[in-house]
């Protein structure tokens, strides 16, 4: 574990505004909204610093993009730094926070934006070995830390 | 008769509840089936940290959980392994240990527990005497025990060759020698030049050999252990071959070689195959379907393989593992998923 901050000044967005979602956009067809798991995810809390992922622009709508023929949906983010080693544990957040919320069948692909990341590959790859994610999140200070920051806007 | 021509299905025959968390694997037990005389038996382990033992009454010819061996691995158990006498299982899980477990009557006694490994236990597997026990771990090892009188297990080496994560051990059924495949994408060979217990890496094969190129989930051999088959995260199967005869006969080891790659059949990772006694090969993947392969006998240069059907939706989630039970010509197929169910297969006939 270092001891200093990844990334001591990260750049920090002022909370975007939530637009209010009408019932028509709230319904549309059978299909995953990727706004709707954007939702989910936005306030997600940074591991290091007292932000939220869209804060610190980790996340964006553009984040998110869905195949409703195959259920499957993949979420792009962009670490604040290259050698950002709180990336795979961005990376299990996502995944832990879309657990409780979708539905069993979708698919869901993790990458860090291309380019974002020295080690992107190396990332990818763990972020998307389900049985080395099921192994960390058996570990109970990593399990605390990401319910940390999954549940933080339910503080 | 040749497969392909049939019109066959894979018939669900039952779900077998009772897992609390993802099933990650399922093995039959060796030595019951019908034809022995003795009811089929299925053990399954998974992510709630038990593993259950199902048995099909002769009777009603359905499947019941006979046994629950819980409170022994405090963390995920990742996948079990019966011995050639079907009298032991051995268990791998995440706590880092691997369990032993003896059979009395209807209970089960954890009679022994092998430590060693620095972090999870992926897989565990018996060469086909019983002597020889072989487990992985993502600590990038492959542990080799030897099986001892009393119930002993003695640590016979410690292979550190791959370079990441070791997925699967898997003994070839017929020679000890020792099969590893890893997140490092290769499959490594272990073999004893004076059978005196002094295992080394003898080939990798990886991207130059027409290997994976992403890593290597799980290795099964056909009947004769002339050929293999492996799957991967790249999405493909591959099928490997030696000259089985010339390896049985001489004290040289004789080199395997790629023989034909099955791709743009799956759109996710494999996690599972598994080769029949009869040249099905199952796979079962992360689109939560499970697919049967057999060799056309097109090609004069080799192996052919076609696929024989598809099954969608075979779960409600990724199809960890598929298992061939061991019977004579049953065609009975066990699934484990992440939806926490296994499943029990029949391939039949079109009505």
């Amino acid at each position: 574990m270092t001891l200093g901050l990844i990334n001591a000044n990260p750049v920090v967005q002022a909370k975007k505004e939530r637009l209010v979602r009408t019932q028509e956009d709230q319904y549309r067809d059978d299909g995953v909204d990727p706004l709707d798991i954007y939702e989910y995810v936005r306030d997600i809390r940074d591991p290091e610093h007292p932000y939220t992922l869209e804060q610190l622009s980790v996340l964006s709508e553009e984040s998110v993009t869905v195949d409703d023929k195959l259920d499957r949906i993949l979420i792009k983010f962009t670490p604040t730094v290259q050698h950002c080693s709180m990336a795979t544990i961005i990376g299990l957040c996502l995944r832990a926070k879309l657990n409780e919320r979708l539905p069993l069948h979708y698919k869901v692909d993790i990458l860090v934006s291309p380019g974002s990341h020295a080690d992107e590959d190396s990332v990818n790859k763990q972020l998307n070995d389900k049985e080395r994610v099921a192994a960390a999140m058996e570990n109970p200070n990593l399990r605390q830390l990401v319910d940390e920051c999954i549940f933080s806007d339910e503080i | 008769m040749d497969l392909m021509e049939k019109n066959l299905e894979l018939v669900e025959i039952q779900k077998l509840e009772g897992h609390t968390d993802r099933v990650w694997s399922v093995a039959w037990n060796p030595v019951s089936s019908h034809a022995d005389g003795v009811s089929p038996v299925l053990a399954s382990c998974s992510g709630d940290n038990t593993v259950r033992i199902w048995e099909q009454s002769s009777l009603s010819r359905s499947w019941t959980c006979k046994t629950v061996l819980e409170e022994t691995h405090t963390r995920t158990v990742r996948s079990c392994a019966w011995s050639p006498s079907g009298e032991l299982l051995a268990t791998a899980s995440f706590d880092g240990t691997t369990g032993i477990w003896k059979n009395y009557g209807s209970d089960f006694e954890c009679i022994a527990t092998l430590e060693g490994h620095e972090n999870e236990v992926k897989s565990v597997s018996w060469n086909a005497s019983g002597s020889y026990l072989a487990t992985c771990s993502r600590d990038k090892s492959v542990w080799i025990w030897e099986v001892l009188e009393g119930n002993e297990y003695e640590c016979a080496a410690v292979l550190s060759e791959h370079t990441q994560d070791v997925k699967m051990v898997q003994w070839h059924p017929t020679m000890d020698v020792l099969f590893s495949c890893s997140y490092d994408d290769t499959i490594k060979v272990w073999w004893s030049q004076d059978c005196d217990g002094e295992f080394e890496c003898v080939q990798t094969l990886g991207e130059s050999n027409n290997g994976h190129s992403s890593t290597v989930w799980a290795i099964s051999f056909n009947a004769t252990g002339d050929k293999m088959v492996t799957c991967s995260d790249d999405r493909t199967l591959k099928i490997w071959g030696t000259d089985i005869a010339r390896m049985q006969s001489g004290e040289e080891y004789v080199p395997w070689s790629h023989l034909c790659t099955l791709s743009g059949y799956h759109d996710r990772t494999i996690y599972s195959a598994h080769w029949s006694r009869d040249d099905i090969i199952a796979s079962g993947a992360g689109d939560d379907a499970i697919r049967l392969f057999v060799d056309s006998h097109d090609s004069v240069d080799g192996p052919s393989y076609n696929l024989l059907l598809k099954k969608n939706k075979a779960h409600d989630n990724d199809v960890n593992c598929v298992q061939w039970s061991r019977g004579e010509g049953d065609r009975l197929l066990a699934s484990a998923s992440d939806d926490g169910m296994v499943k029990i297969w029949q391939v039949a006939t079109k009505p």
